[in-house]
């Protein structure tokens, strides 16, 4: 085997001679645009345990399909290359390569899931890629100082949790604040949202409970509330243990008023099995028009919606929410590429998507519109708040803006 | 890799045919190595011709390699059933993204420590799971493949829960002028080789002709002085071991560990990687490796629709047209072709 030993490293070094030209990149900023086409790149969990939000990526799919039958944008098609990464965040880091490396794409656009999004964002980021209108509700993706190619879409846990805030301030008369939390990033997230909206008036939180995503119950920590004197309860909770609150509260005879987060607003996987007596008066935040929900039958925006998904997307269900969620973002996205006019640069396309002025898409509450600058990268921020009725969640007041006090 | 079966299947036949050894059957034992040879040459000169995104590929090609390898000793080789390597291959994950971000190691330093703690951790396991056999420690591994993932979020302190970890890739040492991808290929590659080297000992000799005897007729090892319960615990700890290696490097290649990456799934896809690539060959790591990277790829390229019904057609063809994976059926070309050469050889 010497021989075979020597050749070997003589090969080693031969190959490490090779490599430095394969490794130097080139900074163009235009890829992936020509004068017939534009191609944006996409992952989403076709297969897997979150395979239920893939119907986003074909929604996507369809519309662009729309888009391009009348025309494409400024005479250019829209090329839509979306890869399954079944939510694997080392499958979504190899499909994104491909993407940007091999298929070479102008931009990332709506790839599904915080983990394969956090997976992804420092080689974007790295390359001068954007990464626009991620599909996650975590707060981070709003960070244009450090993460300048990265941008979220829908209102995040901290957004959220501001609104309810704004709310109890200036609605409760003297009030008490119970809260709680799943101990995990995504309880906190809200947590500190709620927070920055009392700004310097925390101290009207009487008390914090937490529970472990592990946990059998919360029936203790939701006695230990009670107990506390709170008038006032926000419940950050997944849905199982929503409805574990929902019925304990209403079990031990206590009526505060009940802030449910908008995760847990689920009729169907929490509402219902909680009971719909003791969910009544449950208060939520929204930002979209809720597709089941009767009131919008006649509303042009619902009905263009119904009308594009029997044409173009004839599987897709509408009862689903998260087709309607697609329809929105393809939408906005659409606009943000009119805006880019011809100079369809990366620089240009990251630049035009933070400078979307009160953009309103067919699918939002009514008055809730898209804002974006160079320092803020929440594209939504406005919810309406929404109150069980006993049947379906009922809208009320403004739409507030959910507005950072420091 | 085909050297390696090929090697591995030194034609028994040929040998028996005594002293009519013929001038290509004589040529065929040097075949071996010197296939061996180019396959290493053609390892280390990839990075020179493909994209960073390629390079990528045969990193986790490579990762995956080494984590077969360590479940076929266990499964193939002794006939223990594993439906929870995943479990291991996110502990040696976290190990390495746990030391780098929290403590500032060298990554260097991960890759010996995974091993490490996952012989340990896999040795403990295997110490109680000797009582149980075929299904029933299938399903007993199967509650480690569940139990990982939530484990890891519950530390969140450690582990950044949910959100995970993010990483930075290494850079090329010495200031030699590769890409990040391109170093951690080849420095990927090189544990592969010395791991695939060191198992290539084991295997081979009486250590591997034991765990093979336990698998067939554990009553007639234990009669021959195999000490079974040491023999399997070891084996499992072995094995345990490569995983947790394997998955060390993946942390490096992606730069980035989430628990739900490391659910029940992946230990699946590892047991069809070493039945597809060949139970109890070496070579069949590396074939297993290729299948479960490339093949479920190819399969959304033919269909968006059902991409796993294709990967679940390619699954069932592969298994009807080679019932031994894919080593064994190169095992099998490579006897019938030594053997009309010995043929020829006579008829002269």
């Amino acid at each position: 085997m010497s021989l075979s030993k020597r050749f070997t490293v003589g090969l080693l070094l031969a190959a490490l001679a090779g490599l430095a030209p394969a490794g130097a990149a080139t900074a163009q900023s235009v890829v992936g645009v020509t004068a017939t086409e534009i191609k944006i790149g996409n992952t989403n969990p076709y297969s897997g345990n979150a395979s239920a939000y893939g119907t986003i990526g074909k929604t996507i799919a369809a519309y662009f399909k729309k888009v391009n039958d009348e025309g494409g944008i400024n005479g250019r098609k829209i090329n839509f290359i979306s890869y399954d990464d079944g939510y694997s965040p080392p499958k979504t880091v190899e499909m994104v390569r491909k993407l940007v490396e091999q298929d070479q794409v102008a931009f990332v656009f709506q790839t599904l899931g915080t983990p394969p999004n956090t997976a992804i964002q420092k080689y974007l980021n790295q390359r001068k890629v954007p990464q626009l209108f991620v599909a996650t509700g975590a707060t981070k993706w709003n960070d244009p100082k450090n993460f300048p190619w990265t941008m979220g879409y829908q209102p995040n846990y901290q957004t959220e949790g501001r609104v309810y805030a704004a709310y109890t301030l200036s609605h409760v008369k003297d009030p008490k604040i119970g809260i709680l939390y799943q101990n995990d990033d995504y309880g906190k997230d809200y947590l500190k949202g709620f927070e920055d909206g009392l700004g310097d008036k925390k101290n009207l939180i009487v008390m914090r409970q937490t529970y472990e995503v592990t946990d059998p119950t919360i029936d203790s920590q939701i006695v230990n509330l009670k107990n506390s004197g709170a008038n006032v309860f926000f419940n950050i909770s997944t849905p199982k243990f929503a409805a574990q609150a929902i019925k304990k509260a209403h079990e031990i005879g206590w009526k505060p008023l009940h802030f449910l987060n908008n995760v847990s607003s689920s009729l169907g996987t929490v509402l219902k099995p909680a009971g719909l007596e003791a969910s009544k008066d449950l208060i939520t935040a929204l930002y979209m028009k809720e597709v089941t929900d009767p009131q919008w039958k006649n509303d042009k925006g619902f009905q263009d919606w119904v009308a594009f998904m029997k044409k173009y997307y004839p599987d897709g269900a509408l009862d689903d929410q998260a087709n309607a969620y697609g329809y929105n973002v393809a939408i906005l996205m659409t606009h943000v590429l009119k805006q880019c006019g011809n100079d369809l640069s990366r620089e240009n396309i990251m630049k035009q998507a933070a400078n979307v002025k009160n953009l309103e898409l067919p699918l939002l509450l009514p008055g809730i519109k898209i804002n974006t600058s160079p320092t803020d990268f929440a594209p939504i921020e406005q919810e309406q708040l929404a109150k069980f009725d006993g049947e379906k969640w009922s809208l009320f007041g403004e739409v507030i803006e959910a507005v950072r006090r420091q | 890799m085909a050297a390696r079966g090929g090697t591995a299947a030194e034609p028994k036949p040929a040998h028996a045919a005594g002293a009519a050894i013929s001038a290509p059957a004589r040529a065929g034992r040097w075949l071996g190595p010197i296939a061996l040879v180019a396959l290493i040459a053609f390892a280390l000169a990839l990075p020179a011709f493909v994209s960073g995104f390629r390079l990528y590929q045969f990193t986790q090609v490579l990762i995956y390699a080494i984590a077969l390898l360590g479940l076929n000793m266990l499964t193939g080789f002794n006939g223990q059933i594993s439906l929870g390597h995943g479990a291991f291959y996110g502990i040696g994950a976290y190990t390495a993204a746990i030391m780098m971000d929290r403590w500032n190691v060298s990554y260097v330093w991960t890759i010996p420590t995974a091993g490490l703690i996952c012989l340990i951790v896999g040795f403990l396991f295997g110490r109680p799971a000797l009582r149980l056999e075929g299904l029933y420690l299938a399903l007993a591994t199967f509650s480690l493949a569940l139990a990982v993932p939530q484990v890891l979020k519950y530390f969140e302190e450690w582990t950044g829960g949910s959100q995970g970890i993010v990483l930075t890739k290494p850079m090329a040492p010495f200031g030699l002028k590769l890409t990040e991808d391109q170093w951690v290929y080849l420095f990927t590659l090189g544990v592969t080789l010395v791991l695939f080297a060191l198992a290539w000992n084991l295997l081979r000799g009486r250590v591997g002709r034991a765990l093979v005897a336990i698998r067939d007729n554990h009553i007639a090892a234990e009669a021959m002085g195999i000490n079974n319960a040491l023999y399997k615990s070891v084996t499992f700890g072995v094995s345990a071991a490569y995983t947790g290696i394997a998955g060390a490097l993946s942390a490096l290649a992606v730069a980035f560990v989430a628990p739900d990456t490391f659910n029940v799934f992946l230990s699946i896809t590892l047991l069809t990687g070493i039945v597809i690539g060949g139970f109890a060959t070496i070579s069949g790591a590396i074939w297993g490796a290729l299948f479960i990277q490339f093949v479920p790829n190819w399969a959304q390229d033919i269909s968006k629709a059902a991409p796993w019904a294709i990967f679940g057609l390619f699954l069932i063809g592969f298994m009807y047209v080679m019932p031994r994976g894919i080593a064994g059926f190169l095992h099998m070309l490579w006897i019938r072709l030594s053997r009309s050469a010995v043929g020829r050889g006579k008829g002269r």
